[in-house]
């Protein structure tokens, strides 16, 4: 029986699921428009329709370069990126309303921005997949890479404060009109780096090792590289306060440190080191101040959020997340539709708080079926690291989408009061070009490892030598060491 | 390593789960908690959708509604500022409503349950029918006048209240409180501004925001005294039946002798119980009391309203402005028998005894209505937005703490009190008015308080007011007589007899 091409790749599955994504996102911009201008416009169609275009063209690139991938990826990433868009041209209706400005066009505001950067970060995804065709390569530059990301990192803070602070937090370049967060691209360069290395050491590092309280310590030597890298990127970060990507990057140590070695040792001496920390910090902060201070701040403010003292104080005031719970909460189970809420009560609305905007206008059932999306794109990740066959590739599969997990879950628990708050974006959804180019190429890179994973050991387009089978692809240039007594 | 990746994907399931339980949490357990927050702008912006209700008297507007540009579409405004104020309260935007504005707030909003009909209507029509409309008792006149009067008065008293009432049906005619504050700042949609005018307001020693007519009880003096006259009357004492009096009395186990306001004031060893009442002799109605007993000054005070903890004013199904009660206070010793010195000072008002000036106005109303005692009320009508009645006060009987006869004999006393006693100047022309002073000793050292109650009849021989005015502290002497005076012109005012 003749194969029917794309059948096993489950690429037409993907394409149905995407056309798919993009009648929701175009629903939702319709009622938008009916509830905001009580009318539909003409215009209501075009963003929905060149996304469906853009996210098409990604497909295709997928279709001839990595065709094995996992077909749920794209489709469910284009599902939250539409949908952002969406919800940011809904809040520059609104804003245009209030203020009696007016409706900005299809390219206008921040949702025709942050069209834009989706095609920017489209683009840069498939430059990745054509470039990139086998994640391994990626090693050879693992140093580089470690470099670039601590630079990324750095940046900004060596940079006079004039072009890199906003809100004062460090993490900006702002040339021109527009600014880059170096540090959103500095996760990929920072997780390549650890893989590599780990990958090179794990042997040793899960081996040669001193026991102390029941816990396998390894060498300092074999973990040096790895720590000071990431000791660096923390101090950083702590200097440019910006406390929940520091938290990021240790969790993401913290895995790919754990999947290396399989020690749960690595686990529990993360966690403790953590909430030691977070605890330490916490009690400086009430009774030193000083650094600490606003740690503290966040952590009280966080506990009673409804208090008034903290609601109406000047600096550190629980007013925005009081006002994003109320949001949800006024949203409640079904939400009160696309368009008909007040986000616009919410600050921060388009970027930080973008996921209690849209819970008040899609409700429990909405965000629930978003926070499904995002589980799904995460288990995914972790699938493609299951199924990958070198160690390489696992650990960027899974550092990637246990980062991302991990991001989706600091923002969201801060914004739902779960977790003490602290900014981050909301992958795909936040307005913002770093955020989203760097989380699309992280997509790229989960999908051309899910690619690695999923291809067939014969056939296939990227198909393996005829003859016997081969011996696993070893890393490149990886030799484990041996370990002198 | 497909092990420790298999329980990142346990770990990331569990975050997940919390993230949704905690949804739930946010969304569906806390969700009306936090769509009715006071922090929550959608609640101000969805309730200034439509224009609030106006609460209006004698078809003056109290207070209404402008249309803004702003988010919040309809401003609240008091055109009266602070002559209501006391009264009607004030609509802020951040946090609750006080006063009448509070009590019928779901009427005024257009929330209320006998509004539905009209809601209803507007569900077909899409007209957004507004707020429903208060009117009030109050005759502007007599408010006026009360409020001139009471911050003008002669004896330099700068706190103090008035209340009249319709005697025959129990509807309050006027009611100041004095010092008073504008609303209208309060109001404002400028929250910071708003929290800055009520801190203001609310941090004053003066107390400005305080209704104290309503929410304060002073001792009343010799205002107690009609109540006396009342326990004697019903005890077979006759208007001339004469009672043990004297220059001064000392009680049984009192350190100090009761004397009168003056050595004229009935000296004699025996005066009649309308002399005493006409001019306040405290010596009589001191051994009075005692001659009748603790158990039964209390009673009596009791069945004229004393000791009442829910009573309010606002329309008579219930809610309004509450009123504190008014207490009779201890008069027994440790052992439980009667404290004789207590029962004596109590029975000239003082001691513990404290009343509230409605209670007192409700007094005076009690003896011109023959004995029926009305239940106070401030809303006369409730007209839906399209100026439909909706509920009309229907008068009824509060209590019945004194027959006919003891009426008609406690009226004509207290006509004598205005006539030849210490209420002259609360005579008006071309009415027949009764009342009683009182001076409150208030602490050593401190000025005491000046008290009026009374009520006047029209020519036809109806009672058309009752009035209680009250001066704290009046620095100068005889504040009653001033207060005498005030009442005066309140009642003649409110029986359309002009003011001033």
């Amino acid at each position: 029986m003749p194969r029917i091409p794309g059948s096993s790749t489950r690429r037409n599955a993907e394409l149905g699921l995407l056309l798919f994504a993009m009648v929701i996102v175009a629903i939702f911009a319709a009622t938008v428009e009916a509830s905001q201008l009580d009318t539909l416009t003409s215009s209501f169609w075009v963003p929905p329709a060149l996304l469906g275009i853009l996210f098409v063209g990604l497909h295709f690139v997928v279709r001839f370069t990595a065709a094995h991938a996992d077909p749920i990826l794209i489709p469910t990433v284009a599902l939250i990126n539409g949908l952002g868009v969406a919800f940011l041209r809904r809040l520059d209706l609104g804003r245009a309303i209030v203020l009696k400005e007016p409706i900005p066009g299809v390219f206008g505001g921040t949702g025709g921005k942050q069209l834009m950067w989706t095609l920017l970060a489209l683009i840069l995804a498939s430059v990745l997949l054509l470039v990139v065709r086998d994640h391994k390569v990626v090693s050879r530059y693992a140093y580089t890479l470690g470099l670039i990301g601590i630079v990324l990192v750095m940046l900004p803070a060596v940079l006079p404060a004039s072009i890199s602070e906003i809100n004062g937090a460090r993490l900006w370049i702002k040339v021109g009109g527009v600014s880059i967060q170096p540090g959103e691209f500095a996760k990929l360069a920072l997780v390549s780096f650890f893989a590599y290395y780990l990958v090179r050491k794990r042997e040793v590092l899960s081996l040669a090792s001193r026991r102390f309280l029941g816990i396998d310590f390894p060498r300092g030597r074999d973990l040096g590289p790895v720590v000071t890298v990431w000791l660096l990127s923390l101090l950083v970060l702590v200097f440019e306060k910006d406390l929940g990507t520091a938290l990021l990057y240790f969790g993401l140590f913290v895995v790919t440190l754990y999947v290396a070695t399989e020690r749960a040792s690595w686990l529990i001496i993360g966690l403790v080191m953590f909430f030691g920390g977070v605890y330490v910090a916490y009690l400086l902060g009430a009774s030193v101040g000083g650094p600490f201070a606003n740690f503290y701040d966040r952590a009280s403010v966080w506990l009673d959020p409804f208090n008034s003292e903290f609601y109406y104080r000047e600096f550190g005031s629980s007013f925005q997340l009081v006002q994003g719970l109320l949001g949800l909460g006024t949203g409640g189970m079904f939400g009160t539709g696309p368009g008909s809420g007040s986000p616009l009560l919410v600050p921060e609305v388009r970027t930080d708080f973008i996921f209690a905007g849209m819970g008040e206008e899609i409700g429990l059932f909405g965000l629930s079926a978003l926070l499904i999306c995002y589980l799904l794109i995460v288990e995914r990740g972790l699938r493609a690291a299951l199924g990958v066959r070198d160690s390489f590739g696992k650990l960027v599969a899974g550092g990637l989408a246990f980062t991302l997990g991990l991001q989706v879950f600091v923002i969201l628990g801060g914004i739902t009061g779960l977790i003490p708050l602290t900014g981050q974006t909301t992958p795909f959804l936040s307005a913002g070009g770093s955020s989203l180019m760097a989380n699309w190429l992280l997509v790229a890179m989960l999908l051309r490892i899910s690619d690695a994973a999923r291809r067939p050991a014969t056939g296939g387009p990227a198909a393996q030598p005829t003859g016997p089978k081969q011996p696993p692809v070893q890393l490149h240039g990886a030799m484990t060491e041996v370990i002198k007594p | 390593m497909n092990a420790p990746l298999r329980k990142a994907g346990v770990v990331i399931l569990v975050l997940f789960g919390l993230l949704f339980a905690n949804l739930n949490w946010v969304q569906a357990y806390k969700a009306d908690d936090y769509r009715t927050s006071d922090y929550n702008g959608r609640v101000q912006v969805a309730e200034y959708e439509v224009p609030r209700g106006v609460i209006e008297a004698g078809k003056q507007p109290l207070a209404q509604s402008k249309a803004t540009d702003g988010a919040l579409k309809y401003l609240r405004v008091y055109p009266e500022k602070e002559l209501y104020a006391p009264v009607i309260g004030y609509k802020p935007v951040n946090i609750g409503e006080v006063g009448i504005e509070r009590s019928e707030n779901d009427f005024l909003s257009g929330a209320s349950d006998k509004l539905l009909a009209d809601r209803i209507s507007a569900m077909f029509t899409g007209e957004q029918p507004g707020g429903g409309n208060v009117v009030l008792s109050l005759i502007p006149k007599a408010q006026e006048v009360a409020w001139k009067q009471l911050t003008k008065n002669k004896s330099g008293a700068t706190k103090g209240s008035a209340v009249a009432i319709d005697p025959r049906t129990g509807a309050i005619q006027a009611m100041v409180s004095m010092p008073s504050f504008d609303p209208n700042p309060l109001a404002s949609h400028d929250n910071k501004a708003a929290t800055a005018a009520y801190n203001e307001l609310d941090k004053d020693k003066d107390k400005p925001l305080l209704n104290r007519a309503t929410s304060e009880n002073y001792p009343p003096g010799s205002v107690m005294k009609v109540i006396m006259a009342s326990l004697a009357l019903k005890n077979g004492y006759q208007q001339d039946t004469a009672i043990p009096a004297s220059a001064s009395y000392t009680a049984p186990g009192a350190g100090k002798p009761i004397k009168n306001a003056a050595p004229s004031v009935c000296p004699e060893a025996q005066v009649t119980l309308k002399q005493a009442l006409t001019e306040s002799c405290n010596t009589g109605f001191a051994r009075l009391g005692v001659k009748l007993g603790g158990d039964k000054v209390k009673q009596e005070a009791q069945e004229w309203g004393f000791e009442q903890d829910d009573l309010s004013i606002g329309n008579l199904k219930g809610g309004g402005l509450p009123v504190a009660a008014s207490r009779m206070g201890e008069m027994q010793n440790p052992d439980g028998s009667t404290d004789q010195a207590a029962l004596a000072q109590s029975s000239i008002g003082q001691n513990e005894v404290r009343m509230t000036s409605v209670l007192g106005a409700m007094m005076a109303a009690t003896v011109a209505n023959g004995g029926q005692q009305m239940r106070p009320h401030l809303v006369k009508q409730l007209l839906s937005a399209d100026r439909r009645a909706i509920y009309n006060a229907n008068p009824e009987t509060l209590r019945t703490p004194i027959s006919d006869d003891v009426a008609s004999d406690l009226k004509d006393m207290m006509v004598s009190v205005v006539e030849n006693g210490t209420g002259t100047q609360a005579r008006i022309d071309g009415f027949e008015v009764g009342g009683k002073t009182g001076t409150a000793e208030n602490g050593e050292g401190e000025d005491p308080h000046g008290w009026f109650i009374g009520f006047a009849f029209d020519d036809k021989g109806q009672p058309v007011s009752a009035v209680c005015v009250m001066m704290e502290r009046v620095p100068a002497a005889h504040g009653s007589s001033e207060a005498a005076r005030i009442g005066g012109l309140i009642m003649k005012a409110a029986a359309g007899g002009g003011g001033d």
